[in-house]
C-alpha cells in the first residue's frame, strides 16, 4: 500500500506521520508542497504543524498551494485523505470538508491525551477496527469545530461525524470537550467518507513509551481494510 | 555625525572605555564605529566583568566535544552521535514586552543549536516572575508562556522542561532562560570560526529592520522609570520564518560548502561578523549595500546594529555559490553575498561606494575590556535556634497541604500544557518530573535533561548555593537513570558594579566549579546576565543550569510515580533535619535566616553512582530526589503522580518529626522497591557505606502518617494541583 | 490605488477572543462594554487605477482568500 505525505513550508509532524505509517507497512513517499503532481498513492495525508506559520487563517494559505489541485483531484475522484490537525484545517478551507475550526475557547493551546470514541459504520478508516474508545494525544490552538446548525443536520445526517472527545467510558459531555468544539467533534468524514479529518494525532501514540499505543488501532485497521 | 564622550555614554560606554576606544583607534570612532564599540564592548557581548571568573570554570571531559567559547556546547553521546545545547537568558526584552521577549529568547537559543548543524530535540525554559500579589506578575506570566509556547510550537521542538518560581525579588526583573539540545552526527558538526582568504561572506534568513537596535545594550542597561519608552527596542520573531531557516540550513549543511555560519543574535551583523573573522585570525570586508532590508533609507549604522530576527551569516567555499542560493530559494529565504573574508585583520564596512568603518577586530573582541571587579565574600550565616514549642501547634499532614500549595511547589501544569512536549515523537517523559526525556531518534538510547536554579540558597550563602544547584541537577538526572554527562549554565546576578552582587557572582561561579569538578559534571556553554536590577533593588543571585544525561536503553528509564501497593518506601542518603532556609522554615516558621544545607560532595557523587547502580539492576520501581520540601513532600509528589497513598512508619530517628520530614539535607534520593528486592538493594547501598531509612510503603489512596489525622490521595492532589490554574484565570 | 478591507465574523459565531477582551476592559473599570467582536482589516495596494475595476478585483480576492465565508463577512470601505 502506498501513502503520500505532504510537506508545506511550516510542515512539523511529517516525520512522526512517514515513522508511523511505515511502521504499519505503508511504502511512503513525502511530497513537496511545490511538486506539480503526487505520485501514485492508495492514501494521501496531510500532517499536522503550521504550513505557511497559520498565516491569515490556519490552513488558508496552503489550501491555495500548488499540490492542492492533485489532492482535491484525487479525493474527488474517491482517494483516501486523511488530514491530522493542521491537515485538517486545510482540508476545511479547501472546501473538501464542511465546518470551520476555529481558536480554543479558553484562547491557549493545548496539549494533553484525551479519549475519543470512533464512528465504526461504513469508512474504511474505522469499520471493524478492534477498539473504538482510544486514548490518542491533542496539541492545537485552533481545534474548536463550528458548523452551521444546517451543517451540523447534514453532517448527523449523513453519519459523517467520525471521532469525539469523550471520557474513557465514552461519555460524550462537556467535560471531555477540550476545546469547545461543537458537540464535542473531534474528527469529521466527508460525504463519501474518503476524506477524513481530525484534530488528535494518532500518530503520536504508536509506542507504550509515548504513553500510549491506542494510535496502533488506528493504523492498523486502516492498512488492513486497504488489503 | 560628530563623535564625543557624551554621546558614547548614551551609548552604554563609561568615560575610559570612550577614552580607550580613541587610544587604540588612534582617532576618535566614527558613529558607525561607536555603535560597533558599544555592542561589542557592552556587558551582553563581551561579558568584561564575568570573563575573568568563568575562566575558571571546568570545561573539560572525556564527553565534551566541545566546551564554551562555540555558539552552544557538545557532547559525545556513542555511536558517532553527539547533543549540541545551551541555555541563555531573555531577562530584559521579556520584562519589556513578554510576548515577544520570551518567543525571541527561544528562536535565539534555537538558532545557537542548528547553527552547528544540530537539528533541535528538546527546548527547557527556566522562568522567574515576581511575588503573586505584585500587579504585574499575572499578566507577565501570561505572556511569557504564550510566547514560548508560541514560538516553539511553531517550530515544531518539543519543550519537555523546565521550571517557574515565585520571588519577590523579581519584581522589576523577571528572569526568562531559555535551553535547546539539538542532535548531531559528531562527524558533521559546523563551527564559527571563519578560514581562508578572499572567501565569499553570505547573510540568509529574513529581511533586516529596525528592530531591537541597541538591544545588547539595553540588556546591560539597568530599568527606571523611563522603561516605557524602550518598548521599541524589543525585537519581534516570526517562528515560521524561523522553521525554514532551520530546513534550509540543515539542508545545505549535508553537503560540504559550508567553512562556518553563526547566527545573528545580540548585536546582529555586528557581533556575528566580528566574532567569526576573530576566531579565524581574519578580517571580514562588508558591503553594506547588498544586506537585504526591509526598511527604507537604513544607515550603515542602523544595519550593523539591528537586531532583526531569523538571520544567519554564512562563509563559503568558493564556486557554491549557486548551490546554496538555489536551497535558500526553495525555502522562500533571502540569499546575498555580502562580502568576503581578507587577510587585514580588520572589519571594512563599505556603503554608497564608501569606507563608513575599519576597526582592527583584536579591538573588538580579544581585546575587549575585562574588568576584576571589587566584591565582597558572604559569611556563611549563623544556624538558627529554631524553637520546637512552636512545633508543637502544628500538625504534619496539615503543613504538608500548605506546602504543596505554595506558588513555588505547585503543579505548573497550567503552564506546561501550553507547550507542545510531544511533537517529533520520541518524548517519553514529560514535563512534571524530574527531567524530560526523549529518546535519540531511530535509537534504544534516550536523552534526560533538566534545568534547575535555587536562588533561596544562593542569597544565604552563594558559594554553598552554587555547588547545591549542581548538584540538584546532578539528582534529577539520576533520578531518571540517565547517566549525567554536562551542563550549561545562566548566570542571572545584579549589578556587578555593587560589590554585594559582584560578590555573588564569583562565590556562586566557585560553587559551581568545585561540583562541577568534584562530579566530573563539566560547562560546556553557558551565558551570563547581569544588571538584574531596577531602582537599586537587585534580584536573588539565580544561576540556573541546565544539565544532560544519558540513558542507554530507554526501556529502562525510571519515572518518579509510585506503583504497587505493599512496595517500600525508602529515603536513600542521612538525613540530619537541617530546616534552615527550607520552605517549611520560610513559609510556615517565617524564618527567613540561617544558612543553606550543607552540601557534601563525597556523598553526592557516591549515593547518586549507588542509586544508578540499583537502577542498573532493575531493583527500583520509582524514584525522585529530596529538594525543596524535604523528604514528605518528595513522597507525596510521587504519591500524586502515581494517584496512590502511602503510609509513613512511626520515626525510628531520635529527631524531631518536622525537622526529619522538611528537613532539606542534600544528597537524598526516595526511592520505591518491591519488598523481596530488599535484601538485595540492602546489601548494594551497604557495600558503598550509603545510609538509608526505610521510612513506609505504598498503599491504595490513603495518607497515613503516625499519629495525624488521616487523609486522602485526593486531599493531597487538590492542594498541589489548583493554585498556579486558579491564579491565572481568575 | 489602495482598497482597504475589514473582515469580521459573522453573528452568531462564537468570538472567545471578543469575549476576552470585553472581560479584560470590564476589570480595567470600562464596565460599560456591552459586547466587543474582533476583526481583521487589511490595505491592499493594487496596480489598477479604475476604482471600479479595483473594488471588484478585491472582493474576488475576499471570496477566494480573505476571508472564510462560511464564518466571516468582508466589507469594502
Amino acid at each position: 500500500m502506498k501513502s503520500s505525505v505532504i510537506i508545506f513550508p511550516g510542515s512539523n509532524c511529517d516525520r512522526d506521520m512517514d515513522v508511523a505509517l511505515k511502521k504499519f507497512g505503508f511504502k511512503n513517499q513525502m511530497v513537496w508542497h511545490n511538486d506539480p503532481e503526487i505520485p501514485k498513492s492508495d492514501l494521501i495525508v496531510l500532517p499536522g504543524g503550521f504550513a505557511y506559520g497559520d498565516y491569515l487563517r490556519c490552513g488558508s494559505i496552503a489550501a491555495k498551494s500548488k499540490i492542492i489541485k492533485s489532492v482535491i483531484d484525487f479525493a474527488n475522484s474517491g482517494g483516501l485523505v486523511i488530514g491530522i490537525c493542521n491537515g485538517f484545517q486545510i482540508l476545511i478551507e479547501t472546501g473538501l470538508l464542511p465546518g470551520a475550526l476555529l481558536t480554543n475557547r479558553y484562547l491557549k493551546f493545548i496539549c494533553k491525551n484525551v479519549f475519543v470514541k470512533l464512528n465504526k459504520d461504513e469508512s474504511k478508516y474505522f469499520k471493524n477496527i478492534k477498539k473504538d474508545i482510544l486514548e490518542l494525544h491533542i496539541a492545537h490552538n485552533d481545534g474548536n469545530y463550528f458548523c452551521s446548525k444546517d451543517e451540523l443536520k447534514s453532517l448527523e445526517d449523513n453519519n459523517q461525524i467520525a471521532v469525539n472527545y469523550c471520557g474513557q467510558n465514552g461519555e460524550l459531555t462537556d467535560e471531555f470537550n477540550p476545546n469547545g468544539s461543537i458537540n464535542n467533534i473531534a474528527g469529521i468524514f466527508n460525504k463519501n467518507k474518503n476524506i477524513i479529518g481530525m484534530m488528535p494525532h494518532p500518530e503520536r501514540m504508536i509506542d507504550k513509551s509515548l504513553s500510549s499505543d491506542d494510535g496502533n488501532f488506528f493504523f492498523e485497521n486502516l492498512i488492513q481494510n486497504l488489503k | 555625525m560628530e563623535v564625543n564622550e557624551q554621546i558614547a555614554i548614551d551609548h552604554g560606554l563609561k568615560k575610559e572605555e570612550f577614552n580607550k576606544i580613541c587610544d587604540l583607534l588612534k582617532r576618535t570612532p566614527n558613529i558607525t564605529e561607536l555603535g560597533i564599540f558599544s555592542a561589542m564592548w557592552n556587558e551582553h557581548c563581551s561579558y568584561k566583568s564575568s570573563r575573568l571568573h568563568l575562566k575558571k570554570l571546568n570545561t573539560k571531559g572525556k564527553k565534551v566535544i566541545q566546551g564554551p567559547g562555540e555558539n552552544a556546547g557538545v557532547i559525545d553521546i556513542e555511536d558517532d552521535d553527539a547533543i549540541v545545547f545551551k541555555i541563555e537568558s531573555h531577562n530584559h526584552p521579556s520584562f519589556i514586552e513578554p510576548y515577544q521577549g520570551a518567543a525571541t529568547g527561544v528562536g535565539g537559543i534555537m538558532r545557537d543549536v542548528f547553527t552547528m548543524g544540530a537539528r533541535p530535540i528538546a527546548n527547557l525554559n527556566s522562568i522567574h516572575f515576581g511575588s503573586p500579589q505584585h500587579p504585574k506578575t499575572k499578566s507577565l506570566l501570561r505572556g511569557v508562556v504564550k510566547g514560548i509556547g508560541g514560538y516553539g510550537n511553531c517550530m515544531g521542538i518539543p519543550t519537555v522542561g523546565g521550571q517557574t518560581s515565585f520571588d519577590e525579588s523579581y519584581n522589576g526583573n523577571i528572569l526568562v532562560n531559555a535551553m535547546t539540545l539539538g542532535l548531531v552526527n559528531k562527524n558533521k558538526i559546523f563551527y564559527s570560526k571563519a578560514a581562508g582568504i578572499n572567501k565569499p561572506v553570505i547573510y540568509v534568513g529574513s529581511k533586516t529592520g529596525r528592530d531591537g537596535i541597541h538591544g545588547a545594550s539595553m540588556a546591560s542597561a539597568i530599568f527606571d522609570d523611563k522603561i516605557e519608552e524602550k518598548k521599541p527596542t524589543v525585537q519581534v520573531g516570526d517562528p515560521f520564518t524561523e522553521k525554514l531557516l532551520l530546513e534550509a540550513c540543515l539542508e545545505l549543511m549535508t553537503g560540504k560548502s559550508i567553512i562556518s555560519i553563526q547566527d545573528m543574535g545580540a548585536a546582529g551583523l555586528t557581533s556575528s561578523s566580528i566574532e567569526m573573522a576573530s576566531k579565524g585570525n581574519l578580517g571580514i570586508e562588508l558591503n553594506l549595500n547588498k544586506v537585504p532590508c526591509r526598511e527604507e533609507k537604513m544607515t550603515p549604522y542602523e544595519i550593523m546594529l539591528s537586531e532583526s530576527q531569523e538571520r544567519m551569516l554564512i562563509v563559503l567555499e568558493n564556486e557554491k555559490e549557486e548551490e546554496a542560493k538555489k536551497i535558500f530559494d526553495k525555502w522562500n529565504l533571502d540569499f546575498a553575498v555580502i562580502g568576503k573574508t581578507t587577510d587585514t585583520k580588520k572589519i571594512e564596512l563599505f556603503f554608497d561606494n564608501n569606507k563608513v568603518a575599519e576597526i582592527p577586530i583584536n579591538i573588538l573582541a580579544k581585546n575587549a575590556p575585562v574588568y576584576d571587579r571589587k566584591w565582597k565574600k558572604t559569611k556563611l550565616p549563623q544556624k538558627i535556634k529554631f524553637n520546637k514549642d512552636d512545633f508543637k501547634k502544628l500538625k504534619i499532614t496539615g503543613v504538608l497541604k500548605k506546602i504543596l500549595s505554595l506558588p513555588n511547589i505547585s503543579s505548573k501544569e497550567w503552564i506546561w500544557q501550553q507547550y507542545d512536549h510531544t511533537v517529533m515523537g520520541d518524548t517519553i517523559q514529560k514535563p512534571g518530573t524530574d527531567s524530560g526525556v526523549v529518546r535519540v531518534h531511530g535509537t534504544n538510547k534516550a536523552v534526560a535533561t533538566s534545568v534547575d536554579s535555587s536562588a533561596i540558597y544562593c542569597y544565604a550563602h552563594p558559594l554553598t548555593g552554587g555547588k547545591q544547584v549542581v548538584c540538584e541537577s546532578w539528582r534529577n538526572l539520576i533520578s531518571c537513570g540517565s547517566k549525567p554527562i554536562a551542563i550549561t549554565n545562566c548566570l542571572n546576578f545584579g549589578n556587578p558594579e555593587k560589590e554585594k552582587n559582584m560578590g555573588e557572582f564569583v562565590e556562586c561561579v566557585e560553587g559551581i566549579n568545585e561540583a562541577s569538578k568534584f562530579l566530573d559534571y563539566p560547562v560546556v556553554s553557558g551565558n551570563v546576565s547581569f544588571y538584574n536590577e531596577t531602582k537599586d533593588k537587585g534580584i536573588k543571585p539565580t544561576p540556573a543550569i541546565g544539565g544532560v544525561g544519558l540513558i542507554k536503553d530507554y526501556k529502562k528509564m525510571i519515572t518518579m510515580n509510585l506503583k504497587n501497593n505493599e512496595n517500600l518506601i525508602l529515603v536513600v542518603g542521612k538525613t540530619e533535619g537541617h530546616l534552615d532556609q527550607s520552605v517549611f522554615a520560610i513559609n510556615i516558621l517565617n524564618e527567613k535566616k540561617g544558612p543553606p544545607p550543607v552540601v557534601n560532595l563525597f556523598n553526592e557523587k557516591n549515593i547518586g553512582e549507588t542509586v544508578l547502580k540499583l537502577i542498573g539492576e532493575e531493583l527500583i520501581t520509582s524514584a525522585h530526589d529530596v529538594s525543596l520540601g524535604g523528604i514528605i513532600t518528595a513522597v507525596s509528589k510521587m504519591a500524586i503522580k502515581g494517584k496512590k497513598g502511602f503510609k509513613l512508619n512511626k520515626l525510628k530517628v531520635l529527631m524531631n518529626k518536622f525537622d526529619y520530614y522538611f528537613g532539606e539535607d542534600q544528597g537524598r534520593y526516595i526511592i520505591e522497591i518491591e519488598p523481596k528486592n530488599l535484601s538485595k538493594v540492602q546489601n548494594i547501598l551497604k557495600d558503598n557505606s550509603v545510609h538509608y531509612d526505610d521510612i513506609g510503603f505504598v498503599i491504595e489512596n490513603e495518607i497515613i502518617v503516625d499519629k495525624e489525622p488521616i487523609l486522602h490521595i485526593d486531599d493531597l492532589i487538590e492542594s498541589n494541583t489548583n493554585w498556579l490554574e486558579r491564579y491565572m484565570d481568575k | 490605488m489602495k482598497v482597504k478591507v475589514i473582515v469580521t465574523l459573522k453573528e452568531g459565531v462564537l468570538d472567545p477572543q471578543g469575549k476576552a477582551i470585553q472581560q479584560t476592559l470590564d476589570g480595567m473599570s470600562f464596565s460599560d462594554v456591552k459586547q466587543v467582536r474582533q476583526g481583521k482589516y487589511f490595505d491592499i495596494e493594487v496596480n489598477i487605477e479604475d476604482e471600479k475595476k479595483a473594488k471588484s478585483k478585491v472582493e474576488e480576492m475576499c471570496k477566494k482568500l480573505l476571508a472564510n465565508l462560511v464564518i466571516e463577512d468582508y466589507r469594502i470601505l
